[in-house]
């Protein structure tokens, strides 16, 4: 939990954007997640990103699944709809939302278990429809909200904080929204701003479905035995004592480094996340591409980040569909309703 | 031997093997009959499977305009030897079999108590075409052609059905009408007077409309607005979604760009279905699914979420024979309490019960507005029989001055000038809140929206007060609902009657014949339709003021019953149920014996012509 209370009146000398609005205008309810959660980076980050874009924060729609991440909506741009729906089937409501009205931009948020473990199957679906949209999967490898169960991303091998091994092998969210048809691929780090908002204003930009995988640590339960001492000691007490009744307060990881580079991330529980950034002449139009460099840099042991893979002139579903350019939610009798003219020529036909 | 004789009174069925273009043949056989102004009333009685199994085809020719299944066959059509034995049973002493004579059977085959008309159709076809497809189309023009003569079906009319069936199509037209012919002609030389069942030119169908229900309903969505439907395929309800879209592609493009003023999904799952559904009712576009039991099931998480954060959404739940691997063609109203208390948590929802095509038609339309102005689910509840028949209605109507009732939607200029906006506040008393669309206003009446942890205002909160102030709302505007929702019908006995009857769908058309059976018999009863749920307060005096109501339904549990008892606060005791769930449309014959044995049973003596009871 942030503790921190945001002063109510606008410093005079915040900068505003094109539209006269400062970045407290992007913000949203304080958030209750826990201190130091990548989560509350990615929220920034969005806040960052629209601010800089000067979208106006009503033209924006919010949608999530269940999961601390999913909570997150209520954490930023408080002047526009946000929809906690279920767990798993935000893809689903955001594609609804979005064909009512083409107008809107459209921001889903998600988690690992809420994508990639029940709701694999929305998550692959609405990346082969093309939903014009940015997805946001702010990924932990772990269940938050329920207390530190393994996702379907975690990697096999790895240990929960309740000491079971993860046997199953992890799903890749990138190879999948690759394999399935976005337009718009890229993974990034939660702590990461520097790399995170220009991809997040290029997702926003991009007319068509637009998916960024974010790595986001969960404090408070990406937990392995070989964890820094205070971690062990925290585990030791929560083991001791039976319950998960004490949290490890932290700081959330930044990181900043250069295209091509690599570098070795220590998470809170002290493993080492190797992130290895896409060099600046990669060249991100070619689908294929992009998937033979995922997978060799798993190989490697490294997570690729940047943008992997964008299809410019992509088409969204609006396009397949053929749909009217004024939104559909703003069209009424006139000219939805056939009329009685008409049905009485169907009668005729139905003798 | 007996020999049934009637004129425009009498049943047909067709048994054939499924894909073997019998489907077409028969539906002209049923229409022709229209043409001369007799009703008739058919069903299908198909299996799970694209070809090779058994499928029937009955026809109920009736001058009365009774559109229930009757029960019995009195002639039937065999031209399956895979169920010859079930088929030959089933026709009524002194009734007629139809077959193709061409192997010649064995008496053993046949039964002593029925007339046997043979005619050789395969010989003839064989003679006829070479092509294997031909012979087996064209077969079944033939028998239609047949019995047209030995029936006294008007040639003109049958060659006006196909004129317009082929119509553009002119190679077809010719050698459809030549086998017709060819049947026509042989019957007329060599069966003029095998059958005793006639058809007479009469003036019973006025300006009566012959359409099947799903293609009703998906009409009524169009004509009420929906522009958004999500949907994945399930017998019975698939072609309700697929004549949706065949509607929207003729009265829904728009002339001068060629763009659709409608989104159709057909998406992986039921859960992404109904998920599309409240996305787009969220965002205030009318949006329906159309589904039957087993999809239902898989919605149920979303249901409760529409009801608790008040969205719309239309549900078409066109009914079957439960579960997914159970009865996928047969008709049952079976769904009646897993759709009113749909999903976790206290739920309950409003459900319209049409029972036929027409009403398909007016409650599809009616329950966009419904779901709109009550910020709810709200189920149609058809069910196969009405769904995938044909039947004949009184024709559409559509008002022109009707506007969509878009429900309390706060717009900008109210945001602007201050008005006060609580997304779960009851302003008006009626329990039901005002909500915006996302994107309204700059600054004002964005929100949250969450399922139950939330205060009038959409903050979050957990507090105990704040979440019953929440569910009490909801039930008073499920009271508002009461107001809103079509009224039940009452059909009074011409004396004065102690028995009531309660029924709804596509029982009404047997129950409307049953009614006047058992009054012939002396019962007399007079029959409430209920036609929504929640039930208003005429139902409950309804059952008040008789002794005893029989509640007359297709399923094994007494859905409907159970409602009453449980929401309506109906003692049981006066209720008596009258359940009929095989899988077939619920018959008149039923109904009336089931009646007429328990009013035996309760001692009651029936009731003379002129004794009030
Ligand atoms: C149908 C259903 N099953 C289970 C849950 C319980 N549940 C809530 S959040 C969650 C996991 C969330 O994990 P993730 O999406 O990774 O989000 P995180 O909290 O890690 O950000 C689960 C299983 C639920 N809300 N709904
Ligand atoms: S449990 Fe993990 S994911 Fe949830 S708020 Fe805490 S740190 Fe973030
Ligand atoms: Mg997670």
């Amino acid at each position: 939990m942030t503790y921190l209370a945001k002063p109510k009146l606008h410093h005079p000398t915040l900068p505003k954007n094109k539209l006269g609005y400062t970045r407290r205008d992007y913000e949203g309810k304080v958030s209750t997640l826990c201190a130091g959660c990548g989560h509350d980076s990615i929220s920034a980050a969005l806040i960052q990103a629209f601010w800089e874009l000067d979208v106006e924060p009503h033209r924006v729609a919010k949608l999530s699944g269940i999961g601390c991440s999913s909570k997150t909506p209520d954490y930023f741009l408080g002047n526009s709809h946000g929809f906690n729906t279920v767990h798993g089937r935000m893809p689903s409501v955001l594609t609804g939302a979005n064909l009512a009205n083409r107008d809107l931009i459209y921001l889903g948020v998600s988690g690992d278990g809420d994508s990639a473990s029940i709701g694999l199957g929305q998550f692959a679906h609405v990346m082969r429809r093309g939903v014009n949209m940015t997805y946001i999967l702010e990924n932990n490898g772990v269940y938050g909200l329920t207390k530190g169960q393994f996702s379907a991303t975690a990697d096999m091998g790895s240990k929960s904080k309740r000491g079971q091994v993860n046997t199953d092998s992890a799903v890749d969210t990138i190879s999948l929204a690759l394999i399935m048809g976005a337009s718009f691929v890229a993974r990034s780090f939660s702590g990461d701003k520097a790399q995170l908002v220009p991809l997040i204003k290029a997702a926003i930009a991009h007319q068509g479905a637009a998916f960024i995988d974010v790595i986001s640590p969960c404090v408070a339960f990406n937990n392995h035995p070989g964890s820094t001492k205070s971690y062990d000691y925290i585990r030791e007490h929560n083991e001791a004592v039976n319950r998960l009744d004490f949290w490890p307060s932290r700081e959330a990881i930044t990181i900043d480094y250069s295209e091509g580079g690599l570098i070795e991330v220590p998470q809170h529980d002290g493993s080492i996340l190797k992130l290895r950034k896409l060099d600046a002449d990669y060249d991100p139009r070619d689908r294929i591409v992009a998937l033979e460099h995922v997978a060799r840099a798993a190989e490697k042991g490294e997570v690729l980040t940047g943008l992997l893979y964008v299809h410019a002139e992509a088409q969204d579903l609006h396009a397949h569909l053929n749909t009217y350019a004024v939104p559909l939610n703003k069209l009424g009798e006139k000219e939805l309703c056939p009329g009685a003219g008409v049905l009485e020529k169907i009668n005729a036909a139905l003798r | 031997m007996k020999r049934i004789e009637a004129v425009n009174d009498f049943v047909v069925k067709f048994a054939n093997i499924n894909g073997s273009g019998s489907a077409s043949a028969n539906e002209l056989f049923a229409k022709s009959f229209l043409r001369m102004g007799i009703p008739v009333s058919p069903r299908n009685i198909f299996p799970s499977n694209i070809q090779g199994l058994p499928t029937w085809y009955e026809v109920r020719v009736t001058e009365r305009g009774w559109l229930g299944r009757r029960g019995g066959v009195d002639l039937m059509v065999a031209m399956n030897p895979q169920t010859w034995n079930q088929d030959v049973k089933e026709i009524e002493p002194g009734g007629y079999l139809f077959y193709d004579d061409t192997r010649p059977l064995p008496s053993s085959k046949f039964r002593p108590d029925i007339h046997v008309i043979g005619m050789p159709l395969t010989e003839m076809c064989n003679a006829h075409y070479t092509d294997a497809r031909e012979r087996q189309l064209f077969k079944n023009i033939i028998y239609v052609g047949a019995l047209a003569a030995m029936i006294g079906i008007e040639p003109g009319v049958i060659a006006e059905l196909i004129g317009e069936q082929y119509k553009g199509k002119e190679k077809l037209l010719k050698p459809n009408v030549n086998a017709f012919q060819m049947g026509y002609h042989y019957a007329q030389e060599k069966l003029k007077d095998a059958l005793g069942l006639k058809a007479r030119r009469a003036d019973a169908v006025g300006d009566k409309i012959f359409i099947d229900g799903n293609s009703a309903a998906a009409l009524g969505c169009v004509y009420g607005g929906a522009s958004v439907c999500a949907w994945y395929p399930i017998t019975p309800s698939s072609s309700l979604a697929e004549a949706f879209q065949r509607y929207c592609s003729r009265l829904r493009v728009d002339k001068e760009t060629g763009r659709n003023k409608f989104a159709i999904v057909q998406a992986e799952d039921e859960l992404a279905s109904i998920g599309i559904v409240v996305g787009a009712g969220w965002n205030g576009a009318r949006a329906f699914t159309a589904t039957s039991g087993p999809g239902v099931s898989l919605m149920t998480e979303f249901i409760g979420l529409a009801y608790f954060a008040e969205i719309p959404a239309t549900i078409i739940n066109v009914q079957r024979g439960g579960p997914s691997t159970g009865m996928p063609t047969r008709t049952q109203q079976a769904d009646v309490i897993s759709c009113a208390y749909a999903s976790h948590g206290d739920t309950k929802h409003v459900l319209l019960f049409p029972e036929d095509p027409r009403e398909c038609f007016e409650f599809a339309a009616q329950a966009l507005d419904l779901a709109d102005r009550l910020q709810t689910p709200v189920f149609v509840m058809t069910d196969l029989d009405i769904g995938m028949n044909q039947r004949l209605c009184k024709p559409f109507e559509w008002d022109d001055a009707r506007r969509y009732d878009r429900g309390k939607v706060m717009t900008a200029d109210e945001l602007e000038a201050g008005k006060d906006f609580g997304r779960y506040l009851d302003v008006d008393g009626d329990g039901i809140p005002y909500r915006t669309y996302p994107g309204t206003h700059p600054k004002r009446g964005a929100y949250f929206t969450r399922g139950t942890t939330k205060n009038a205002y959409a903050a979050y909160s957990e507090a105990g007060p704040d979440y019953v102030y929440n569910v009490q709302r909801l039930l008073k505007k499920f009271e508002t609902a009461k107001t809103l929702v079509p009224k039940a019908l009452l059909t009074a006995s011409k004396e004065p009657a102690r028995f009531g009857a309660i029924y709804y769908g596509s029982t009404s058309p047997a129950m409307a014949e049953a009614l006047e059976a058992l009054a012939a018999k002396g019962i007399f009863v007079n029959a409430l339709r209920v036609r929504a749920f929640p039930f208003q307060d005429e139902i409950f005096d309804f059952v008040q003021s008789h002794s005893k109501v029989f509640v007359i339904e297709q399923n094994r549990d007494a859905q409907l019953k159970t409602l009453l008892v449980n929401d309506a606060g109906i003692n049981p005791v006066s209720l008596i149920s009258v359940l009929h769930y095989d899988g077939t449309p619920i018959t008149a014959r039923f109904i009336t014996e089931e009646i007429s044995q328990i009013v035996t049973a309760l001692n009651v003596r029936p009731i003379k012509k002129d004794k009030a009871a």
